[in-house]
């Protein structure tokens, strides 16, 4: 006789044992800013900033839009716009391949949420860039979305908050990409000209055509701690310069000391100082 | 000059001659069917030629009067970029170019026609001028880019393009634009809001260059004749996508081989085209410029999800 077996052979398993063993992996990572072994659940009740140096952490567009608007509620607007691929663009794989595959991966057509809702009970729009959806690159679809936005703020007289993070125009579109800067920027003049708020958040990291149109736009550019923002990359500049550049070039600090930002606000503050803005602004 | 600026502009000396024979022999037909094939290709050559009129030449040949002005009130000046007020067949406008250099020196002063912010806000500050005084501006849009250095982007290279755009969208005068080179991305478009945008038949206007793309996407800065090809950036492209008004003529094998007559080309075509926005208001001239941008790149569909 074997020295083990089974006496019986229909055992049940009850069902809530499963849910008794919790899966541990992935719980425990590393701060990209100070190395300290941090638990997820603690970063996300801090809002994806680490708790002991204020490292910020990339979260996506509908994160961003759950931290901002009230009850974490928003109607969003033109969802179903998506590019068609002009230049019939084809790189190490086709565009149209390439956007169908972001499509499929991500919740969205192209890389922009646009949004309304309110904002501490301010009817507001907000526009949040994807990075995830390549690299957040703007080109006609999110020309048009934006554009959109701003006209929908004034004709319902809201004020607008745009969310950067991007690496700049879609190469993949050509100038089509590149005309989308004069298209929203023009747009915001007339936001401008109307006399409406406009409140810029550049976040990690926002460079090229994006930051040389609207992101630089806002009547307040803020920023949050430690973001990448320029016109150049940094891999451009040393590659023209031939030098390596100093630590903390093109950070949020570094624009702030230079006159380029309003204010680096953290992203656990950064609702209420928005809302404070527009009331000093409006009301 | 110190010794080290001295070795640097021997070495760009002969790293030039290198290019100028490239080029020479390129034409007289070193892969003839390959640059044939493709145009895009060749324009960004013709574009980049190194005999190639730049904005100064076109301006001392299709303007009389020329007075440049200088400096941006703030900072300095940039002479990457050239303004000031002349006279177009009589009539008083605002003239504004991206310069190049001819040889090493001059490139050098003119810091390869990369404009720093300082330049885009001499331009502003030209433009408000000529709103002030209700003149035309003309712009002639010729650069690689924006210079994307240090000093560049302590100073807001960012923000000074980003404030031109907007700020050229408001201004109730006719603005024509001319790319008559190489229009390098942002850098160049930051003058090319126009009521009007023209492009010389060999010029280029592009959202990246075609190394920067051949290196991104195929990981090989040599392979730019392709990248070149699927930008899709020369004239006859940007007038199908409707980003672009007109193509103006050049002379023979491009605007290098007769200036007179490439000056000739543009500045007939800039006093009709001035004189069909000359029966519109200033409002009207604001609402035209900002529906014709408005409407750049409805390249996409609005059908619900699959």
């Amino acid at each position: 006789m074997a020295w083990f077996t089974r006496p019986t052979t229909n055992i049940k398993r009850d069902p809530a044992e499963a849910e008794r063993h919790v899966k541990t992996e992935g719980l425990w990572f590393k701060c990209d800013g100070c190395r300290q072994i941090l638990w997820r659940k603690a970063l996300e009740e801090n809002q994806q900033v680490c708790p002991h140096c204020g490292f910020h952490f990339k979260i996506d567009a509908a994160a961003r839009l759950k931290l901002l608007f009230d009850d974490g509620a928003w109607e969003e607007f033109d969802r179903d716009l998506a590019s068609t691929d002009p230049l019939d663009f084809v790189d190490s794989k086709r565009y149209k391949d390439r956007l169908s595959a972001m499509q499929r991966a991500l919740p969205m057509k192209d890389a922009l949420i646009s949004a309304g809702g309110t904002l501490n009970g301010r009817p507001v729009n907000i526009c949040v860039l994807e990075l995830k959806f390549i690299g957040g690159s703007m080109g006609s679809v999110m020309g048009e979305k934006i554009t959109r936005a701003i006209e929908r703020s004034i004709t319902r007289r809201a004020p607008l908050v745009i969310v950067s993070a991007s690496g700049g125009a879609r190469m993949q579109e050509g100038a089509i990409s590149l005309m989308q800067m004069v298209k929203i920027s023009a747009a915001l003049m007339r936001l401008d000209e109307a006399r409406l708020p406009y409140i810029s958040v550049l976040t990690d990291p926002t460079t090229g055509g994006v930051t040389a149109s609207f992101a630089m736009l806002g009547d307040l550019n803020i920023g949050e701690p430690g973001a990448l923002i320029g016109f150049a990359g940094p891999r451009v500049i040393e590659q023209t310069i031939r030098q390596k550049l100093p630590e903390g070039f093109q950070r949020s600090e570094f624009l702030l000391n230079h006159g380029f930002l309003d204010a680096v606000v953290k992203r656990p503050d950064l609702k209420q100082y928005i809302s404070q803005s527009f009331d000093l602004l409006l009301n | 000059m110190s010794d080290e600026s001295n070795e640097r502009i021997a070495a760009l000396e002969k790293e030039l001659a290198k290019l100028r024979s490239q080029v020479d022999t390129g034409a007289a037909g070193e892969e003839p069917t390959e640059v044939q094939a493709n145009s895009a290709w060749l324009a960004v050559r013709l574009a980049r030629h190194p005999k190639r009129p730049h904005a100064l030449d076109y301006i001392e040949r299709v303007f009389t009067g020329f007075q440049e002005i200088h400096g941006d009130r703030a900072f300095g000046d940039d002479p990457a970029i050239v303004g000031g007020f002349a006279r177009l067949d009589g009539r008083a406008v605002a003239v504004i170019g991206q310069q190049k250099g001819r040889d090493t020196k001059q490139n050098v002063f003119r810091n390869f026609g990369m404009p720093k912010p300082e330049g885009y806000r001499k331009a502003l500050r030209i433009m408000r001028m000529a709103v002030k005084f209700n003149r035309p501006i003309i712009t002639l849009l010729d650069t690689p880019g924006a210079y994307p250095g240090i000093d560049a982007e302590e100073r807001g290279q960012a923000e000074a393009i980003a404030i031109s755009l907007r700020e050229m969208a408001r201004f109730g005068v006719p603005i024509i634009a001319v790319v008559i080179g190489e229009g390098g991305s942002g850098g160049a478009l930051a003058l090319g809001v126009g009521n009007q945008v023209f492009m010389l038949k060999n010029s280029v206007y592009s959202v990246i260059s075609p190394e920067s793309c051949a290196a991104i996407i195929y990981r090989d800065a040599s392979k730019a004749e392709q990248a070149a090809a699927a930008l899709k950036l020369d004239a006859p492209a940007l007038l199908h996508f409707g980003l672009i008004d007109r193509i103006i003529e050049e002379p023979g094998e491009g605007a290098h081989t007769d200036y007179d007559q490439a000056a000739a080309y543009m500045k007939a075509t800039l006093i009709s085209s001035l004189a069909g926005l000359s029966s519109l208001g200033p409002q009207q001239l604001i609402d035209q410029r900002y529906e014709k941008f408005r409407r750049m790149g409805n390249f996409f569909e609005e059908a619900a999800t699959v």
